[in-house]
């Protein structure tokens, strides 16, 4: 059978059984066990509104509790029941985390995780905001606005291809080294060769792509701000960079911060990127790819010690970010 | 403080729209000049040319005999306060007064003397720490007065500023504003509202705009007692006078006056002259000065198709007489039950009776009268 009819029929499955599952639960619920009929009327169709909206989250629930919640107890579960040899085996539950903090690869991998987690979230977010504020009363700024957006939708590693490009060693391929020569540089250099510094080069794919995601939710939020506030300093006197930093940027702090936490928990999670541009380089290893090679080279207890350390490193960050946007929704 | 001449003020927007035109206003210091007309008539926009917010297209604008024109908003000597407060949210109410301060670079000494005593002229002493969404509705509007007192400005401007306070804080605040032009006798103020009760109690003199230019200007008793067109005859006042087609049957300095629906002849104080004779005319009686009659002369005869008994007063719509016209209302000192159903006869007295003839006053025909060409409510 071909893949395309194979596709297909998965889709039509899945659609229609899910389909069919809202309409039968539904049924089951009215017409058997809570009719609104009979003497007990009132009762029943109280008990149906109190069911319905579990009939409709059940399947994300057990999807999520499935594929999210049960991995998350068995890393956990591994992280302390599986090593890589019997000598290790015999210091005790926590060896993994033990060898995996005393491993000096880790340390380079965590140093340069805090690197992207200070770098990258900085500079989409102060990028996009700029880039939101500039395009905001251009008549082209909603072209300028889609360009900075598009990167968004190009996956990570297809970004990390473009600016493998971009950085080329050949001059008569790479842009950057076409622009050195240019200016009379003898040859093409290297940018990505095994230097801790390297990591920027990384970085700047992912502020790339992440600068259009802080630019669009930055610029609604800055539409937001009432126009009254700006005419009223325009009155009190302050110059254009008065009324941005000073009157509108206080005032989509909020939503300054949960751009910045969301791209925050985006970094610690990033792997493409150092996967696709800088895999056979030690010193440009973060954590999620020290992990994945450790799960590769099939020493699981090892891998899912690295993976409970980038959990509870993320874990912080989001349940800010979720009581930060709860917050602002109110 | 200052003085404000504005010449032949226009504002047209994209080169087609005109939106005021012919604009000329000497506005003297010391004054209260309120802006009143319908939605639409362009009021706000004129406060915000004055403000520097909106751009002069025509005209000049001057400020104590300097025409600002081009001169930005912060330099003009102006302050402005919003129909919406505009208080910076994220800065308390110190803050948001000490702003335009802190930005003129102003010593901190200075800053703090100037934000405490108008703290202290508006009662806002205890609140100087909170933030905007801490304060009450009425707090936040004497904030934003504060917030112009600080720079002590030449010429304060209102935009609407009570629309947003409910029933009783607008006459609570309207009473304060009131008392803070008493203190500030020197300063000039330009109000923009809808609401004839502020214009009427707070106003020097009235500026009804309509139409895209000035109906009248005045005091407010001029406007309620010689009103210059019907325009502003029915837009002064509230119910609007009763507009009743009649003919002029005696002429003088005292005219005589016949109604097309009969009830002999009136008398009005208003002069007129010989070629007036026979000429047709609008006869403009308000609803309050309206009196019930038994006699055989009235003004207006009709049967009462609703009342409304107010206690201190008794209001009367009668019957139209067609579709097309505006029910014609009485409004009769104290209680009278019993009325609803039966035809009344109403008259008035020569003094309360207004005569225009096209539109115009025959008090106001010597002058040029702007008609606006639109309907007053």
């Amino acid at each position: 059978m071909p893949v395309i009819v194979t596709g297909a029929i998965t889709i039509l499955i899945g659609v229609g059984g899910m389909l069919a599952y809202f309409w039968l639960s539904n049924i089951l619920l009215d017409r058997v066990f809570f009719p609104a009929k009979g003497e007990n009327i009132g009762r029943n169709v109280r008990r149906a509104t109190a069911i319905r909206p579990w009939l409709f989250v059940f399947p994300a629930i057990f999807a999520l509790s499935l594929y999210l919640v049960v991995p998350v107890f068995y890393s956990a579960y591994l992280s302390v029941t599986s090593f890589a040899s019997d000598n290790l085996a015999e210091r005790g539950r926590f060896a993994n985390y033990a060898a995996v903090f005393s491993d000096p690869e880790f340390r380079i991998a965590l140093f340069n995780n805090f690197l992207w987690v200070l770098v990258v979230p900085a500079a989409s977010t102060f990028i996009g905001l700029l880039a939101a504020q500039l395009t905001d009363r251009l008549s082209w700024g909603n072209i300028a606005k889609s360009l900075v957006f598009m990167p968004m939708a190009i996956s990570f590693v297809g970004a990390s291809l473009i600016w493998s490009f971009v950085y080329h060693p050949d001059p008569e391929i790479g842009i950057l080294n076409a622009i050195r020569v240019t200016f009379g540089a003898e040859g093409g250099r290297t940018f990505i060769d095994g230097d801790v510094i390297d990591s920027l080069w990384l970085m700047v794919v992912l502020i790339w792509i992440q600068t259009g995601f802080a630019m669009v939710i930055l610029s609604a939020a800055l539409r937001g701000v009432p126009e009254d506030t700006i005419e009223a300093a325009i009155v009190d006197g302050a110059n254009p960079f008065q009324i941005f930093f000073k009157i509108k940027v206080p005032q989509i702090m909020p939503t300054i911060l949960v751009v910045w936490t969301t791209i925050t928990i985006l970094v610690l999670k990033v792997y493409d990127i150092v996967a696709a541009m800088g895999s056979q380089y030690r010193n440009v290893e973060i954590l999620p790819t020290q992990m994945m090679q450790s799960f590769d080279s099939g020493n699981y207890g090892f891998a899912t010690a690295i993976s409970i350390v980038i959990m509870v490193l993320v874990l912080p960050v989001m349940i800010w970010n979720i009581r930060q946007s709860r917050a602002e929704l109110r | 403080m200052a003085d404000l001449k504005l010449t032949d003020v226009q504002k047209v927007y994209g080169g087609t729209v005109k939106v005021l035109s012919d604009i000329n206003l000497d506005i003297k210091t010391g004054e209260l000049i309120v802006f009143v007309g319908p939605s639409g008539c362009g009021k706000s926009t004129l406060l915000r040319m004055i403000a520097g917010l909106e751009k002069i297209t025509g005209g000049t604008l001057e400020i104590d005999g300097q025409v600002v024109n081009d001169v930005p908003p912060s330099q003009r000597g102006i302050a402005m306060v919003f129909q919406s407060y505009a208080l910076y949210p994220h800065m308390t109410v110190y803050e948001n007064m000490a702003f335009s301060l802190r930005i003129a670079k102003a010593d901190a000494a200075t800053i703090d003397a100037k934000v405490r005593a108008a703290a202290d002229k508006l009662q806002l002493t205890n609140f100087l720490d909170r933030l905007p969404k801490a304060l009450s509705g009425g707090q936040r509007q004497r904030v934003a007065i504060g917030r112009s007192i600080v720079r002590d400005p030449k010429v304060y401007l209102f935009d609407e500023p009570l629309s947003n306070l409910d029933a009783a804080l607008r006459v609570a605040t309207r009473i304060e504003i009131a008392q803070l032009k008493e203190q500030m006798p020197d300063s000039t103020m330009v109000y923009v509202t809808h609401d004839q009760v502020e214009a009427m109690t707070l106003a020097t003199r009235i500026v009804v705009l309509a139409g895209g230019g000035i109906a009248q200007v005045g005091t407010p008793l001029d406007l309620y007692e010689r009103p210059n067109s019907t325009f502003v005859a029915q837009f002064i006042g509230s119910p609007a006078m009763n507009l009743l087609p009649g003919r002029i049957t005696g002429t003088g300095d005292v005219t005589t006056l016949e109604l097309d629906a009969g009830g002999g002849q009136i008398t009005s104080t208003y002069p007129s002259r010989d070629s007036d004779m026979g000429a047709a005319v609008q006869v403009g009686i308000r609803p309050e000065d309206m009196t019930a009659t038994e006699g055989d002369i009235f003004a207006f005869q009709g049967k009462v198709e609703i009342t409304e008994a107010l206690g201190e007063v008794t209001l009367l719509y009668f019957q139209k007489a067609a579709a097309d016209q505006d029910a014609v209302i009485g409004k009769l000192a104290g209680i009278h039950q019993g009325l609803r159903g039966t035809t009344v006869r109403l008259t008035a007295k020569p003094e309360k009776v207004h005569v225009f003839r096209d539109g115009v006053s025959l008090l106001h025909r010597d002058a040029p009268v702007f008609l606006p060409g639109v309907q007053p409510h």
